[in-house]
């Protein structure tokens, strides 16, 4: 464990040097005080905009973080050959992969935190208080969060056995496809032959569900999110990523370096 | 008797290549060799060799086609005996974002030292390495002889019983050469064990006491770097002046050549006394005469030479 800690540590010291993440974070502010410049101009739905439009802001750079600096975490040490030293240590293959995973996570998480501070800050521009319901905002950062974790453990995978570039594409392809399960699942049944809806059916349950952490209407409208949703979030999101980083801790590990 | 510190049984690995990666390219094959405990062996090899794969195989970085190897009786795949061992890569990279020194402390972490030990641990290397002004400089501003130095010490930090240093004199400068060969002789009078690749071949005869010689991925020969390259005299070396009013023959002449104010020729021993008659005759001062023994480099030239030939291989037995 200790090792995983030490190996997720420098992963978000790493981060906490890169200047690039401050860019997007900061690009992520800006767009959030952008919103309070819309939220006035748009009569009594203020909060509804700039909530939908700072969720979408702290989802959007997330993504970009979690696919890009997921797929690089492993194959840029492979390809800097930064990951020779390290694996000459007492270290196993799957622990060094599960703390690049947990050290952007954390990065990301506090990244998430920064963000949804000056979320806060700008409805508190705007309503001049914050009440109980805005807790709903802080369930839909939470979520964001969970699927951004998922997402870095797709990316990390996919690196594991592809290219850069098409470890960028499958994990962007598989997110997209990702937001359209319930859609695969309500399929007019009458439309499709028996084989093909078994494939869809098959498809929909193993396809990761990132409908689900799309709460951002409720948040904007400041309805309340089930406790049940909380708790099938986090508990689907811990048992995906599960199964996603054992099968590239598994690759991962008969892996040759160069 | 005590396991050998490294051991290998016809250990070969071959990659695919080829459009649908259908091919094979063999990089080493069938090696078996030992290193024993508590000796110097340098891996000889020119490159493209094997000797990096040899090395990456024993690190667990890649992973063998057929075969099998062990460190300090244990198999290559158990990563715990890594305690013990220390490892320079071949052109080492590090992460530019942090220190010498932070990067030595995060090495120093795998192995469970406490706050203070690590402290002072890195601060010791940092010493021995000759980078203890240049510690608190982010890796991105070092030069390839200063990168090489923080791998020469994140290799020895924890003080390993096994070192296994991959091309350690790369990119440095003679001074630099002149400290790393120190600390390779400072950790074999502590008796730790050392294999090293190298395709400088002065460093390998001053430090090692077994060599392995590697072409075309195959091992050629192992042995003492002495009794590798055989006994057999190449002849002997004149070194002589002409004092003033000397006269040389045309004959000496044809075989001299002159560097500075000294004349050097070589000629076989049976000729050697005709010679120095000869000299003597013609009034020349004969400064020394040495017997002319085939260096590493002669036999390693050879090898090469053979090898490119695709002659047959050759067997040398130090043993």
């Amino acid at each position: 464990m200790s090792r995983i800690l030490i190996v997720a540590r420098n992963t978000f010291r790493e981060a906490v040097r890169d200047r690039v993440l401050y860019n997007l974070v900061f690009f992520a502010l800006l767009m959030i005080a952008s919103a309070v410049i819309v939220g006035q101009i748009s009569m009594d739905i203020e909060t509804v905009v700039i909530v939908s439009l700072g969720l979408s802001a702290i989802s959007l750079i997330g993504l970009l973080i979690a696919v890009f600096t997921g797929v690089g975490l492993v194959s840029k040490e492979i390809d800097k050959r930064t990951l020779h030293a390290v694996l000459a240590k007492p270290l196993h293959r799957w622990e060094f992969l599960l703390g690049k995973f947990s050290g952007l996570v954390l990065t990301l998480a506090v990244n998430t935190a920064a963000m949804a501070g000056g979320l806060f800050l700008a409805m508190l521009f705007v309503k001049h208080s914050i009440a109980r319901g805005d807790a709903v905002v802080l369930v839909a950062v939470y979520f964001i969060l969970l699927k951004l974790a998922l997402v870095v453990a797709l990316a990390m995978l996919f690196s594991c056995f592809t290219s850069s570039l098409l470890a960028i594409l499958f994990t962007g392809g598989l997110y997209v496809a990702g937001l359209f399960v319930a859609q695969l699942r309500s399929l007019q049944a009458t439309q499709l032959n028996a084989q093909t809806q078994k494939l869809l059916s098959v498809l929909s349950y193993l396809l990761p569900n990132f409908g689900n952490y799309d709460v951002m209407g409720a948040a904007a409208h400041g309805r309340p999110v089930p406790g049940s949703l909380i708790l099938h979030n986090t508990l689907y999101t811990m048992l995906y990523c599960a199964i996603v980083l054992t099968a590239a801790a598994m690759i991962f590990s008969r892996k040759d370096l160069k | 008797m005590t396991a050998p510190a490294i051991e290998t049984q016809n250990l070969t690995k071959e990659y695919p290549h080829g459009f649908l990666h259908l091919k094979r390219k063999t990089s080493l094959e069938g090696l078996t060799m030992q290193v024993q405990d508590g000796e110097v062996f340098g891996f000889l090899g020119p490159n493209g060799a094997g000797k990096s794969t040899t090395i990456k195989l024993l690190m667990g970085i890649i992973f063998p086609t057929t075969g099998s190897a062990q460190i300090l009786g244990r198999p290559v795949s158990d990563v715990t005996m890594h305690r013990d061992i220390g490892y320079l890569p071949e052109q080492p990279y590090f992460y530019d974002y942090l220190t010498a020194g932070e990067v030595l402390d995060y090495f120093a972490r795998f192995h469970g030292f406490s706050t203070t030990e690590r402290n002072e641990r890195v601060q010791k290397m940092l010493k021995r390495v000759g980078l203890e002004t240049a510690g608190k400089i982010q890796l991105r501003k070092y030069s390839k002889g200063m990168l090489q130095r923080v791998g020469l010490a994140q290799a020895i930090l924890h003080d390993p019983k096994l070192v296994i240093l991959d091309e350690p004199m790369s990119g440095l400068d003679p001074v630099g050469r002149r400290e790393v060969r120190d600390i390779i002789l400072e950790l074999k009078n502590a008796g730790k064990t050392i294999l090293f690749s190298t395709h400088i071949l002065s460093d390998a005869e001053m430090l090692c006491d077994r060599v392995g010689v590697i072409a075309g991925g195959k091992l050629r020969g192992v042995g003492a770097p002495g009794s590798i390259v055989g006994v057999k005299s190449l002849g002997m070396e004149i070194v002589f002046e002409l004092v003033d009013g000397a006269h040389s023959t045309e004959k000496i002449r044809a075989k001299v050549a002159r560097t500075g104010a000294n004349y050097r020729m070589s000629v076989s021993e049976t000729e050697l006394y005709a010679t120095m008659e000869e000299l003597r005759g013609a009034g020349a001062r004969v400064i020394s005469v040495t017997q002319i023994k085939p260096t590493l480099e002669d036999f390693f030239l050879e090898l090469v030479g053979k090898d490119r030939a695709q002659a047959a291989a050759i067997e040398v037995s130090g043993k």
